[in-house]
C-alpha cells in the first residue's frame, strides 16, 4: 500500500499562517465559501509549479484580501487603496526580473484605483492583474460597487441598482481588451469545478506571459460573496452562473502574447554618482575663473533691471541673456518672468537682479536701476518705477519720446528698424543689448570691463541659444549693429 | 511495453480518498455541491471553531479534484491516491 497526494495544500502557501490571528493557523480569514480563497489557492499552486516563488511579488490591495501577505510564501507589499498598479509599475521598472502580481478587488480596481489601473494597462507594464469581481463591496459590508448588476439589491441600492440612476455595471475586461498594449485579457468564473479549472488555466497563462516579459495580462474572476449577498454555496454558484455570466460573459477577450516580442525597457540606474551626474550635469564654465570679480563701480551694489514689452518680442530672453551674463561673471542673479496666458501678443515683463550678495526676493516693484521697454503700455506702466538717476532704454521705432524727469539717463534706440535690416524683428532684443553696452560703458564701466562686456555678451548668447548656430551669428551681428547705432546717434547730437 | 504497463496497472488496485482536515473546514458546502459522485456530506458534529464540517463517506472517490479546487481553504481537503498490491 502506497499513498500519494494527488491534490493537496499548494506549496505556494506557507505551511502554517503564523501571522494570521486566531487559534487555527492553517486556514484563511475569509468567510465560508469566499471566492478569494479559491483564487489564492490557484495562484499559490501556479507560482510553486512555475518555480517563481523567489521572484514573485504579490501586491495586496485594500479590501477583504488585504491580508493576502499572511498566506503566500513569496514577497508581498501592501499598498494604499487602488494604487497597486502604480506600485507594480515601480517594482517592475526597477527590477525587471521580478514577477509582479497585482491582486485587486472591484472596489480597489474598478472604483478608486481605476485610473491607476487603466494607465498601467495602457503603458503595457510587464505585470499580471488578477481582478476579483464579486459585484459588491465586501469588506465594508455590502455596498453597491461599479460592477453591481442591474437590479441587484445591496446596502446602498435597497431597491436594486437602477440603470436610470446608477448606470450599467463597469465591464473592465472589455475596456482593457480594447487597448493596444495589453497582451492577454480573459474573464473566468469561480463557480463550478469546470469554471474553476478554466480559471486555473487563465492564471497560469497570465503568469507565463509575465515570466516571458510579454507585457500586461489581466484576468477577471467572477467570484462569490456569500455573506454580503446572503446566499448559501449552491445559490451563490447559481447567482454567478445565471445572473453574473449573462452580464459579464466569460471567455478570452484578447490573447496576442505570441505575436509580441518581450518588453525591453531601459535598465534602472542605482549608482548614486551616476544619478547625480544625470540629474545635475556639470556645466562647462566659460571665460573666467570662479574668483573673478568685475572692478567697475556699478557692480558694487545690487542692480535691479526691469524689462517690458509684448510677448514674442524677446523680452524674456533679453532678460535671460542679461542674467546669464551676470552668472558668467560670478554674480548672484535672479530672473523672474511674468506674462499672460497667450504665447504671442500679450504683454510680458521680467525682473532681473544682479548682485554680489545673496538675493532676497526676485520681485522688483519700485526703484529699478535700469528699465528697458519695447512697447508703449510697458513704458507707461514701468516708468514710475525707475529710480532717480536710473537708466532708461526704449525702442524709438514704436514708442513716443517719454516725458520723464531730467535726472534720468535716456537712450532711444531705433531697435525694430535695425533688427528688420538684419533680417527679423526677433533680433531687436540683441540690438537693445548693444545699446546697453554703450550706455553702461560711457558712464559706469572701467576700461577693462568695457572690453569684457562684449565678450560676456557673446558667451551669454552662446549659452542661451546653444543649439542654434545661425541665430547666434545673427544675434551677435544685431548686438554690434545696436552698439554702432547708439554711438552714431550720440556723435550726431554732439 | 505499453500493454505490459496497462496489465501491470490493472493488477494493482488504485483507490482515491478525500481526506478532510476538520478544523480547517468552515462548512460552506461548496465541496458537497461540487462532488460528481456525491461522496462528501456535511457532518453532524462541529469543529474547534464551531463550524459543521464536511466528511467523506468512505467509498467511491474518483480523485477528480473538483472538491479540492472548489474549496476556498488551502488544505482543508487533500486527495490521496492509494495504490494497493
Amino acid at each position: 500500500m502506497t499513498e500519494t497526494i494527488v491534490h493537496g495544500r499548494p506549496k505556494g502557501f506557507f505551511a502554517t499562517f503564523e501571522r494570521r490571528p486566531g487559534p487555527i493557523k492553517k486556514n484563511m480569514h475569509y468567510c465560508p465559501g469566499c471566492g478569494h480563497g479559491i483564487l489564492q489557492k490557484l495562484i499559490a499552486e501556479a507560482i510553486s509549479d512555475l518555480q517563481i516563488q523567489d521572484k514573485t511579488i504579490i501586491i495586496s490591495p485594500v479590501g477583504c484580501s488585504v491580508f493576502s501577505y499572511y498566506y503566500f510564501d513569496c514577497f508581498g507589499i501592501s499598498v494604499p487603496h487602488g494604487r497597486a498598479p502604480a506600485t507594480a509599475t515601480g517594482l517592475v521598472r526597477s527590477n525587471p526580473d521580478s514577477i509582479v502580481i497585482s491582486y485587486q478587488g472591484d472596489g480597489d480596481l474598478g472604483a478608486i484605483g481605476f485610473n491607476n489601473f487603466i494607465q498601467a494597462a495602457n503603458r503595457g507594464e510587464n505585470m499580471c492583474v488578477f481582478f476579483v469581481n464579486n459585484a459588491v463591496y465586501g469588506m465594508t459590508g455590502g455596498q453597491m460597487a461599479p460592477t453591481t448588476l442591474p437590479g441587484q439589491k445591496t446596502l446602498t441600492s435597497p431597491y436594486g441598482r437602477s440603470t436610470d440612476n446608477e448606470g450599467y455595471p463597469l465591464k473592465v475586461s472589455e475596456m482593457v481588451a480594447a487597448l493596444d498594449s495589453p497582451v492577454y485579457v480573459e474573464r473566468a468564473a469561480l463557480s463550478t469545478a469546470k469554471n474553476i479549472l478554466a480559471a486555473r488555466k487563465a492564471v497560469r497563462k497570465a503568469l507565463r506571459n509575465t515570466i516571458d516579459r510579454k507585457g500586461f495580462s489581466m484576468v477577471e474572476f467572477l467570484a462569490g460573496c456569500p455573506t454580503n449577498l446572503k446566499l448559501d454555496a449552491k445559490a451563490m454558484n447559481e447567482f454567478i452562473n445565471n445572473r453574473m455570466i449573462p452580464c459579464f460573459p466569460l471567455g478570452c477577450f484578447k490573447d496576442i502574447a505570441d505575436e509580441r516580442d518581450p518588453i525591453r525597457r531601459p535598465a534602472g540606474i542605482y549608482d548614486r554618482k551616476k544619478v547625480r551626474e544625470l540629474l545635475y550635469p556639470v556645466r562647462v564654465e566659460k571665460g573666467v575663473p570662479p574668483d573673478f570679480r568685475n572692478n567697475s563701480e556699478i557692480f558694487q551694489k545690487t542692480r535691479k533691471i526691469k524689462l517690458g514689452g509684448f510677448g514674442g518680442q524677446g523680452v524674456l530672453s533679453l532678460g535671460k541673456m542679461i542674467a546669464t551674463m551676470g552668472r558668467l561673471r560670478n554674480f548672484n542673479v535672479s530672473w523672474l518672468p511674468s506674462y499672460g496666458p497667450e504665447m504671442r501678443g500679450g504683454t510680458a515683463n521680467c525682473s532681473v537682479i544682479i548682485s554680489r550678495k545673496t538675493i532676497g526676493s526676485p520681485v522688483i516693484d519700485k526703484n529699478c536701476n535700469l528699465l528697458i521697454v519695447l512697447n508703449q503700455p510697458s513704458m507707461d506702466k514701468f516708468l514710475p518705477e525707475l529710480k532717480q538717476n536710473g537708466v532708461l532704454i526704449y525702442d524709438s521705432t514704436t514708442i513716443a519720446k517719454p516725458d520723464c524727469s531730467p535726472d534720468k539717463i535716456v537712450y532711444a534706440v531705433d531697435a525694430s528698424n535695425i533688427a528688420k535690416k538684419i533680417g527679423s524683428l526677433m533680433y531687436a532684443n540683441s540690438v537693445i543689448l548693444g545699446a546697453l553696452a554703450v550706455a553702461l560703458d560711457s558712464y559706469f564701466l572701467t576700461p577693462a570691463d568695457q572690453a569684457d562686456f562684449d565678450r560676456t555678451f557673446e558667451e551669454a548668447i552662446m549659452d542661451c541659444f546653444s543649439n542654434k548656430e545661425t541665430i547666434i551669428k545673427l544675434n551677435i551681428e544685431a548686438f554690434y549693429a545696436g552698439k554702432k547705432a547708439v554711438i552714431e546717434s550720440r556723435a550726431g547730437k554732439k | 511495453m505499453l500493454v505490459q504497463t496497462i496489465m501491470k496497472n490493472k493488477t494493482k488496485q488504485v483507490k482515491y480518498q478525500a481526506v478532510i482536515a476538520a478544523d480547517e473546514c468552515k462548512g460552506c458546502e461548496r465541496c458537497v455541491n461540487a462532488c460528481p459522485k456525491s461522496v462528501l456530506q456535511m457532518g453532524r458534529e462541529f469543529n474547534f471553531m464551531g463550524f459543521p464540517y464536511a466528511v467523506y463517506v468512505g467509498e467511491g472517490c474518483i480523485g477528480c479534484g473538483a472538491c479540492f479546487y472548489t474549496c476556498p481553504e488551502p488544505g482543508a481537503i487533500t486527495i490521496v491516491k492509494v495504490t494497493g498490491d
